[in-house]
């Protein structure tokens, strides 16, 4: 590659000076290497990391929440004289930390797409040599580990803290097991959830307010028609009613396959039959927020 | 005190387009409940008090006061565009004050109407449920409204912050621990509800004086400070 000031050969009237623009010639990093920082620098933005002081307040206040509780819960199992397993099964404890988990996702979902729409930098993501599906998947994947992480972590502080207060082990690892799957199948759930409301709107305040909404009204009216099930001696309802929630979804899931106790009313969860409808749901409802994402990103231009 | 230009520019800006949408929809879905309800279980004082205080009361009526309070003010601030407003000779706590009362009218008409409906539908306001409990909506969305206003001039992150004191202050700990029930706009409107109510069909743990004095002073104060907060607004720039 020549850097030399200089003319190139042609008649007197019209001749072109190469002032010494060069050309890249360093290695090109690729589609994999564009989907990849995708990934990690959202789910490094989803904890605040790489973002203002201001912005790692909420996650980082979420997640030592989520820590807090199941050290106190290790702390006490530890002290107590005479314990043998853990004060609650670590299945139950994402259903206890719901709010926190949907604050979370509510806060950091956004976060995620909505100002890259907001900002017009989505049209600017695919001048990179990344596809809509790169995008997609980098943004769901992060999320989904942003939330693993989120609910994994407490699940593990509770696992070692079992370990050391030495309970016995095969127990305490097929409940910890369980746990990560259940947890894992949230992740994916809220993670799908939360994206597909979130990128349908370029206001982050407004987004938030609608992933909440999604998740609690959601939760909130089933429990309260499965309450008055309850009372109303129609227990066979409460089964279904459950389907029409996130988080009762997974109870669900998890108490049919996964060993849990429901926390439905009458703690009588779904058995296997149903509990295959619950999973068919749940991995109809991922499948769907996947091709939500993939048609709303279809027009870049927006 | 009350602008009626930033009064039509606020309403806009609420109703307008998919905000609405949600404001619609929460509405529409305790109707929807009420009338499945009604359908599944008959007329019941208990039901008909389970489902407005389960669910309109601690879920819907506090979602709308967050969406209507910060949606007042906060994408106004957010985009900038606020300083068109304040460069007006409109005075900043005629401002606030107007656009509380829009939001306070938003909230009522989205969160009591439809309780009051639905409390019709269930049991036909069998016991005074249905009157007493859109008392409580009235009574909750002047409070959350001033509250949530305030918010939305405090801080960027008004609506993560009205929720986390919706769902983890008022819902979590206020089911857990029973001092900070006392500190809940929620329990504050259903002691109103409770005087109009027949005897413990609405059970509040808060007494009916604390609870007014306690109403009255957030709404005034909180209106007071945000007229103050916005006098001396720093625009800051998108983090």
């Amino acid at each position: 590659m020549s850097t030399e000031t200089g003319t190139v050969a042609g008649n007197d009237t019209s001749r072109i000076h190469n002032i010494g623009y060069r050309s890249y010639d360093g290695v090109r990093l690729g589609r994999a290497y564009a989907r990849r920082s995708l990934y990690s620098q959202t789910l490094r933005g989803s904890f605040g990391l790489g973002r203002s002081a201001k912005s790692k307040v909420l996650p980082m206040l979420l997640c030592g929440v989520m820590c807090l509780v199941s050290l106190i819960l290790v702390a006490v199992a530890i002290a107590t004289p005479g314990m043998t397993k853990l004060p609650i099964k670590y299945t139950d404890f994402a259903i206890y930390l719901q709010a926190v988990i949907g604050l979370f996702i509510a806060s950091q979902a956004p976060q995620a797409v909505s100002r890259d729409l907001r900002f017009k930098s989505v049209p600017l993501y695919f001048s990179r040599p990344i596809e809509r599906v790169d995008y997609v998947l980098a943004k769901f994947a992060a999320m989904t580990s942003a939330l693993l992480i989120l609910t994994g972590l407490p699940l593990v502080i509770l696992f070692v803290g079992a370990l050391l207060a030495k309970f016995d082990f095969a127990d305490q690892a097929k409940g910890f097991g369980q746990g990560m799957v259940s947890v894992a199948l949230l992740s994916v759930l809220f993670a799908g959830l939360g994206l597909v409301v979130a990128a349908l709107t370029p206001r982050r305040g407004f987004g938030v307010a609608a992933v909440i909404a999604v998740l609690t009204i959601t939760y909130g009216a089933v429990s309260t028609v499965q309450a008055i099930a309850w009372q109303t001696d129609s227990a066979g309802a409460i089964t279904w009613l459950g389907l029409f929630s996130p988080i009762t979804l997974i109870d669900g899931v998890q108490t049919a396959f996964l060993g849990a106790t429901s926390a439905f009313p009458g703690g009588d969860g779904p058995g296997a039959a149903a509990g295959v409808v619950y999973l068919l749901v749940v991995l109809a409802l991922v499948a769907g927020s996947y091709a939500v994402l993939m048609r709303r990103y279809r027009r870049v231009g927006l | 005190m009350y602008d009626p230009t930033v009064a039509r520019l606020t309403y806009r800006a609420l109703l307008g387009r998919r905000r609405a949408a949600i404001l619609f929809v929460l509405p529409v879905f305790l109707v929807a409940i009420a009338v499945a309800v009604r359908a599944f279980a008959g007329a019941d004082d208990g039901v008909a008090s389970g489902v407005l205080g389960g669910f309109a009361i601690a879920t819907m009526v506090p979602l709308i006061g967050v969406i209507a309070g910060t949606g007042a003010i906060g994408p106004e601030i957010d985009d900038g565009s606020i300083v068109y407003l304040l460069a007006k000779p409109v005075k900043r706590p005629t401002i606030i004050f107007t656009k509380l009362i829009v939001a306070v009218a938003v909230t009522m008409l989205f969160s009591a109407l439809p309780t009051f409906v639905a409390g019709l539908i269930l049991n036909g306001n069998g016991g005074q449920i249905a009157v007493a409990y859109t008392i409580a909506a009235l009574v909750a969305s002047i409070a959350y409204s001033a509250l949530f206003l305030l918010l939305g001039t405090v801080s960027r992150h008004a609506v993560v912050f009205g929720l986390v004191y919706a769902l983890v202050w008022e819902a979590l700990f206020g089911s857990l621990v029973p001092g900070a029930r006392t500190l809940s706009v929620q329990q504050w409107s259903l002691s109103v509800a409770e005087k109009v109510a027949g005897e413990g069909a609405v059970t509040s743990d808060v007494g009916l004086p604390l609870a007014t004095v306690l109403l009255i002073g957030v709404t005034v104060v909180a209106t007071w400070y945000a007229g103050q907060k916005l006098r001396a607004l720093k625009l800051a720039g998108e983090e």
